[in-house]
């Protein structure tokens, strides 16, 4: 049976891991594939890497290309790497670092060809979808709807994130990465109408992001929102959770996991 | 654990080289990758990665000498390993495009029809049909990575004998083959952590003695 994955995100921005709320008052935390190293170990099924620095640009690549070389070559787990993706041949760049996906959001907004031409040149596996999402609150008391986002929450679109969501995977996202912008660093738990509405949409599998505070936000993300995985920041990296404690409730609560050996605690 | 044996890893354009390089490595192989058939020479394992869709896949391996040199290397006996589309390559044909494939094993790659999510992304089980050493020190319920929407399907007299495991999502497949000195893994070791370099140090420890008996016969 396909277990329910548990995703650490790691915020990078010129190379180093940062902290911050919102993409603000950051912190140096280190270096990247020690970090990764250790959450692999201990029980990690994916890893991100969203590249947050400030502009995010050609000059900022190499660093965080080398980043992602030195992961890979002591973590032995799946990493997907977001951030500043434009183009196949930025793509490339990545997976060949040693990325095994690429997370595009803002760029597949602007130019919607991306998506198909990366799924056509990688495979769709390789193309996961980032959605930001924020609840239209002219609806509250009505059918609920959300409007996309871009540019870390600062750009609204007028797009419509449900219909968004099913373009894009007609378009060859193989996977979504769903974030609610309502919910994101607020520690409310995730948005499980906007998880549920998408993954009733679409047959891709779709990552929850955005709201977790504690072990049961990731329960009731797979149990009511549907997601086939659950990607958190804060609470792993504060090491309020470990994410040994996440999946023993997980498993607690009936939902497959995987068991992780021959690793150290 | 330094196996010293060379792993000629095929480069057809696609594919996440890097991780398979770097898992290589770190079960104690060479990893050498292979871009030309006569870069094949003195390679003790051919191994054949991918990800992505099967036709442009062959026309790539076609248009560098690899594909006959694929089968030819498989027909003399050599070990072969083939991860996730370069176990799809090895069946007759692909319902994803059409592709005529390498035709090593009788059947065909097909879409699975029928899983709750596709593409069919994380960690799931082998269940073993049969012993290989390949899954040596793998327990049952242990997991493996996996990441694909198309699985082949072995027909025929002989397809009992290729299929040593089967993994279940909404449907069930064929995740591990081996027959002789083929063996194919439909999802990725090199990127399923402990139990993932457990399988690839078995595949380069039954490479090594089947290369060596190969040497020996031919001698």
């Amino acid at each position: 049976m396909l277990r329910r994955r548990v995703i650490p995100c790691l915020d990078v921005a010129d190379g180093r891991v940062v902290k911050g709320v919102r993409f603000v008052d950051l912190t140096d935390e280190g270096d990247p594939p020690p970090l990764a190293a250790r959450y692999a170990a201990e029980g990690a099924d994916e890893l991100v890497f969203l590249d947050i620095t400030a502009s995010a640009s050609i000059e900022s690549r190499p660093t965080l290309l080398e980043v992602v070389r030195r992961t890979a070559r002591e973590t032995f787990i799946p990493l997907t790497v977001g951030g500043g993706v434009r183009s196949t041949t930025e793509m490339r760049d990545v997976l060949r670092a040693g990325a095994d996906k690429v997370s595009i959001n803002t760029a597949a907004v602007r130019d919607p060809g991306l998506i198909g031409r990366c799924a056509r040149r990688f495979g769709s596996q390789a193309v996961v979808v980032a959605i930001d999402a924020r609840r239209r609150t002219a609806t509250v008391a009505e059918t609920p709807a959300w409007e996309v986002v871009v540019r870390g929450g600062r750009e609204p679109t007028d797009l419509d994130a449900l219909e968004w969501a099913t373009r894009v995977v007609e378009l060859g996202a193989g996977e979504l990465l769903v974030t609610s912008m309502d919910r994101d660093g607020t520690r409310a738990g995730f948005d499980t109408d906007l998880l549920r509405a998408i993954a009733d949409r679409v047959p891709v599998p779709v990552i929850a992001s955005g709201g977790a505070a504690g072990p049961d936000d990731f329960v009731t993300a797979v149990t009511v929102g549907r997601a086939d995985a659950v990607l958190a920041a804060s609470i792993f990296h504060r090491r309020q959770h470990s994410i040994a404690e996440v999946k023993r409730v997980m498993a607690a609560a009936g939902l497959p996991v995987r068991r992780t050996v021959g690793v150290a605690a | 654990m330094s196996s010293g044996l060379v792993v000629a890893v095929v480069d057809y354009g696609a594919g996440n080289l890097v991780s398979i390089e770097q898992a290589v490595a770190a079960t104690g192989g060479l990893a050498r990758i292979v871009k030309r058939p006569d870069e094949l020479d003195g390679a003790d394992l051919l191994l054949v990665p991918g990800v992505g869709a099967a036709a442009p896949a062959m026309r790539r391996l076609e248009r560098a000498g690899l594909a006959g040199a694929i089968v030819s290397w498989i027909e003399r006996g050599k070990p072969f390993l083939g991860i996730c589309l370069g176990l799809q390559l090895l069946f007759e044909s692909s319902e994803e495009d059409g592709a005529r494939t390498l035709g090593v094993i009788p059947g065909r790659t097909v879409r699975l029809e029928g899983a709750p999510t596709l593409p069919h992304i994380g960690w799931n089980q082998v269940e073993l049909r049969r012993e290989h050493p390949v899954f040596d020190g793998v327990e049952p319920g242990e997991d493996v990575y996996f990441v694909h929407s198309y699985a082949g399907v072995p027909v025929g007299a002989g397809a009992d004998e290729w299929i040593v495991g089967e993994t279940e999502h909404g449907v069930r497949f064929v995740s591990a083959v081996a027959r002789d000195n083929v063996v194919g893994l439909q999802f990725h070791p090199e990127r399923s952590g402990a139990v993932g370099l457990r399988v690839l140090a078995n595949v380069l420890a039954w490479a090594g003695v089947r290369s060596a008996l190969g040497a020996g016969a031919s001698a």
